[in-house]
């Protein structure tokens, strides 16, 4: 028995070890929202000029199962994602929004012409201002958002078609139940 | 000489390079102190490990803009990092706040050296203490006096 307990250090060490190595897999780059489970923030956004499609607000979010799409033109992961967003405003019925983020006007636009637009509505946000209310800090990003227009999920970075059909798909189907 | 000394004095005339730039900054310099030590306290989310005091990211500038906009409308320091807190996360202070959760954090190398120190103060406690070594006998006694005598003389 007294054995055992000149083993604690050494399993106490091995705990800590253990716990530090799991914290170096993690990305430190994927900051969890501290928005998560709260409502979306209060916003009114102009609609993006050339776009054709009506402007954004936090009114608009709470009536339905969402996806806001944080872009830019200047920002090339956007660029990645953005078949993907078309095929899922294509395929799923999901109602996208989107809010382009410090860039100009004609930039987005003309990128929505060239890529397609996926977005039913898109607020326009060229000082970033709205950005900082979501807790942006890298385009793009995006938040699933429920009925009730609380964030339910935030994905920073491209949607890559692992994420949508392990992450976002799934939530989304629980969450329209 | 002289050319170091030039050298050396213009080097110390030098400012230090500041993210800050002249046309963020407020005009009452109480206010800008203000500004300046709480954005020392706020991380930047794009180049993280700097403060958006530091950091010449896009995205800095903004934070700094916004807590100076704060500070104007009468924000206490208080109220301004809960203001980012409240968007983004315990992430954005370069210091992590002392709660419970994080109590392991603060505290946690101070209490494993105190658990180690009260370890190793009962070990050596419990340990007989080295034995005190045995007279000498006789004999020994006796061949030890012959030796010192051989090297004296």
């Amino acid at each position: 028995m007294r054995r055992l307990l000149y083993l604690l250090p050494l399993a106490a060490f091995t705990a800590i070890a253990l716990w530090f190595a799991i914290g170096l897999t993690r990305d430190p780059s994927r900051v969890p929202s501290a928005l998560l489970d709260r409502p979306v923030p209060e916003f009114a956004l102009p609609a993006l000029a050339g776009a054709g499609v009506a402007a954004l607000s936090s009114g608009d979010l709470r009536s339905k199962v969402a996806l806001v799409n944080v872009f830019a033109s200047w920002c090339v992961p956007c660029r990645v994602e953005h078949p993907i967003l078309m095929r899922l405003a294509r395929e799923s019925g999901l109602t996208l929004y989107g809010i382009s983020y410090k860039d100009k006007a004609e930039d987005s636009a003309r990128f929505l012409r060239e890529l397609g637009n996926p977005y039913a509505a898109i607020g326009h946000d060229e000082s970033g201002r709205v950005g900082i209310e979501w807790g942006v800090y890298g385009v793009p990003e995006t938040f699933v958002i429920d009925r009730t227009g609380h964030i339910r999920h935030k994905h920073v970075g491209p949607i890559s078609p692992k994420d949508l059909q392990e992450t976002i798909l799934p939530l989304i189907a629980s969450l329209s139940r | 000489m002289k050319r170091f000394l030039v050298v050396l004095a213009f080097s110390l005339l030098a400012a230090p390079a500041l993210a800050v730039l002249p046309h963020e900054m407020l005009t009452d310099p109480a206010q800008e102190a203000r500004a300046r030590n709480l954005s020392r306290e706020i991380r930047c989310q794009v180049c993280q490990n700097q403060s958006i005091d530091d950091s010449n990211a896009p995205l800095a500038a903004d934070l700094r803009r916004i807590v100076r906009e704060r500070i104007v409308a009468g924000d206490s320091d208080r109220q301004v990092t809960e203001f980012l807190v409240r968007r983004f996360g315990d992430n954005v202070l370069m210091r992590p706040p002392v709660r419970p959760d994080t109590w392991p954090l603060w505290f946690g190398p101070a209490a494993i050296l105190v658990v180690a120190g009260i370890g190793l103060l009962v070990f050596l406690r419990r340990r007989p203490a080295a034995q005190a070594a045995a007279p000498l006998a006789a004999d020994e006694e006796r061949r030890l006096a012959t030796l010192i005598e051989r090297k004296d003389g």
